[in-house]
């Protein structure tokens, strides 16, 4: 939850896109008289891409936007360095009005502030490497040694050391994104916009990469949108998921919240198949104190194996497997409250109503 | 229409007569009205032709034949080269002054391809670019292209008069095209993602042109000025009938004698240079991949003195 409390970098404001060629007037339509999509279809023939979407990004989060394909996922993200223009609504970057800005301070930011990495790299083929990754520099004029230092810098962060004089059809789909990941902080932008950039890779390498992309977040702190389709990824990954559906955000929160608290049936399918494991708390299942102690008569419980409110399932279960006893949580040592071992495995499937009525 | 016929409702078409032929024809009286304006430009491009064949003829044909050889082999490879050198070689045994005419069709086609170039490239890029430009100017192609040469011969020559100049024009009409329409094809299949991952990182539009759509399009815009060269060629015998001179020339007055053998060795020059520039261009077209990603001075006569060079 990193930042979350601290300025916006990216604010967005009842953004919506429709296209079609009666696009003005759909939005009238839309506004006046509420019309869902189906009827904007109808009526105008146009498409709702995203509706009234309202999000703000933090200095240094990371924000995931999970949605299946059509979900408008792709068109939202571009509408943050402005490759698409919205039909109403605002869009800040660290307080600037992106569709207020002319043509030659978009492409400043576009160039300076803003990194993309894309789903189908988009590399250009003519292009070394070391080319490809100093374009953004290379437009803006700078320097022909510091644009190269930046991108050798760059090259190095993502592992590509010795390839820089190769050209992309002589790279692999893995490496290839990399170079897309080295283009995108090459001029050390304050923003990266994530447009499903491993969903085109093999599982193995698509882990690897998101790896790298952890630890490289993790020390260079950048503002992050981060698309996906992938609920796995969005959890590893995201400080924050907002969940996509027809262009709208039907959920937004972290992932524990959007995992335990579904908003819907449509979220609540998604994640179902999440494992809890390292999601939940120990402070989510556990059973209070007095609760317990009400329920079972006070125990003795220096022999209990000790937690704390913040420890994943994934934790609980390594502690209670030694032992018979439940697990005490405690908070600055003073126990608060016990999870039994049929509220861990509960817990496990994601049954997590109400800790009390497990049944023993 | 003084025809005592009178109009007939089923063939309203021989009945009416607009006159449009006579009032075509005055484009040749507004042509020869004019001739004034057009004389110092075409002094400038008959200048230009007659500099280039000049300075065809005056390299000694060996030296020629070498220059050939080694731009074949830095365009397209030692294979090619090999192939040019020996068609070169045929060429100037065909006949005593078959080379000197060969260079002289060589320099108008010379001609002719550079100022398509300059016209076609950015016309194709505007039409790559605009979907309202390219349907217009598609039916002005498809006129250029299809309608006889000997419908605008007459015109041309009225306007700027017989010469190299007019031989150059209506080889631009004809040849063009091509250009234009595959310059327009490859801007269009740029990679769209990859034009707009350059627009995310900031390049204006004339950066995308000139840095992405353009080096992406050049395979194609190669095959295109590979059409042209060709297309010049084939209209070499018929600009010869406005007193151009060279291979197209002695065709057409072995035609006139009925001397078949002398037609044939002219016909076969025309022939043998046409494929000399069709394989040195179809070289040039290739992509990088193809190349190996070698640049171009990295391969054939450069790249080898390169080499020695870097050794020492």
């Amino acid at each position: 939850m990193a930042g979350t409390q601290d300025e916006a970098v990216i604010d967005c404001r009842n953004l919506w896109k429709i296209f079609g060629r009666r696009a003005d007037e759909a939005m009238k339509a839309v506004q006046e008289q509420g019309l869902g999509k189906l009827e904007v279809r109808d009526q105008f023939d146009c498409v709702v891409g995203v509706q009234d979407a309202t999000f703000t990004v933090g200095r240094g989060e990371i924000f995931c936007i999970m949605g299946l394909s059509g979900s408008g996922k792709s068109t939202l993200i571009r509408h943050v360095n402005r490759l698409i223009e919205p039909t109403s609504g605002q869009l800040f970057i660290e307080g600037q009005d992106v569709n207020r800005l002319n043509a030659r301070d978009l492409r400043e930011v576009r160039a300076e502030k803003i990194g993309m990495v894309f789903q189908n790299m988009a590399l250009m083929p003519h292009r070394t490497v070391l080319d490809n990754v100093s374009f953004s520099q290379e437009v803006r004029g700078h320097d022909a040694k510091e644009r190269r230092e930046n991108a050798m810098r760059a090259i190095d962060a993502v592992d590509l050391n010795g390839w820089d004089q190769k050209y992309p059809d002589e790279l692999s789909g893995g490496m290839q994104q990399r170079v897309g990941l080295a283009r995108a902080i090459a001029a050390d932008p304050s923003i990266l916009l994530m447009d499903e950039p491993f969903s085109a890779l093999d599982p193995l390498i698509r882990r690897q990469l998101q790896d790298k992309f952890m630890s490289l977040s993790a020390e260079m702190k950048k503002t992050t949108l981060f698309i996906t389709h992938d609920l796995d990824e969005a959890i590893r990954i995201g400080d924050r998921i907002a969940i996509m559906k027809d262009g709208a955000l039907v959920q937004v929160g972290t992932p524990e919240d959007i995992v335990t608290n579904p908003v819907d049936e449509y979220v609540a399918d998604f994640v179902a198949g999440i494992s809890k494991l390292e999601l939940v708390s120990a402070g989510k299942i556990m059973e209070p104190l007095a609760a317990y102690e009400k329920r079972a008569g006070p125990v003795d419980h220096e022999k209990w194996p000790e937690a704390h409110p913040e420890h994943s399932l994934d934790d609980l279960v390594n502690l209670s497997i030694a032992t018979q006893h439940p697990v005490m949580v405690k908070v600055d040592g003073k126990p608060i409250g016990v999870v039994t071992k049929n509220a861990l495995l509960r817990g496990i499937q994601g049954d997590l109503d109400d800790p009390a009525s497990v049944k023993h | 229409m003084s025809d005592a016929q009178g109009f007939n409702i089923l063939d309203p078409f021989s009945s009416i007569d607009l006159g449009l032929a006579d009032s075509a024809d005055g484009v040749k009286q507004w042509a020869i009205a004019n001739r004034g304006i057009i004389q110092p430009i075409k002094k400038f491009f008959n200048e230009m032709i007659v500099g280039i064949d000049t300075a065809l003829n005056a390299v000694p044909p060996l030296i020629m034949l070498l220059l050939l050889v080694l731009v074949a082999w830095q365009a397209a490879g030692r294979r090619v080269a090999i192939l040019v050198a020996i068609a070169m070689t045929v060429l100037g045994f065909l006949a005593p002054n078959a080379w000197g005419l060969a260079m002289t069709t060589l320099a108008i086609v010379v001609s002719s391809v550079i100022l398509c170039f300059f016209i076609g490239l950015p016309l194709g890029v505007l039409a790559g670019k605009n979907d309202r430009f390219e349907a217009v100017i598609r039916p002005v192609l498809d006129t250029m292209q299809t309608i006889p040469a000997f419908v605008y011969l007459v015109p041309v020559v009225m306007l700027i008069g017989i010469g190299n100049v007019s031989g150059v024009i209506v080889t631009i009409i004809f040849a063009l095209p091509p250009l234009i329409r595959l310059t327009s094809l490859g801007i269009r299949g740029v990679n769209a993602s990859v034009v707009e991952a350059a627009k995310a990182f900031g390049a204006s539009p004339r950066q995308i042109l000139f840095k992405v759509e353009l080096p992406l399009a050049t395979p194609t815009i190669l095959a295109g000025v590979n059409q042209t060269i060709m297309l010049s060629l084939s209209m070499v015998v018929i600009a010869s009938m406005i007193s151009v001179k060279g291979l197209g020339n002695e065709v057409l007055r072995a035609m006139g004698r009925l001397d078949a053998g002398k037609a044939l060795i002219g016909g076969l020059g025309i022939v043998i240079l046409a494929i000399v520039l069709d394989r040195i261009t179809q070289g040039m077209g290739q992509s990088g991949r193809e190349r190996g990603h070698r640049h171009w001075w990295q391969g054939g006569p450069i790249g080898l003195v390169l080499r020695v060079v870097g050794k020492n």
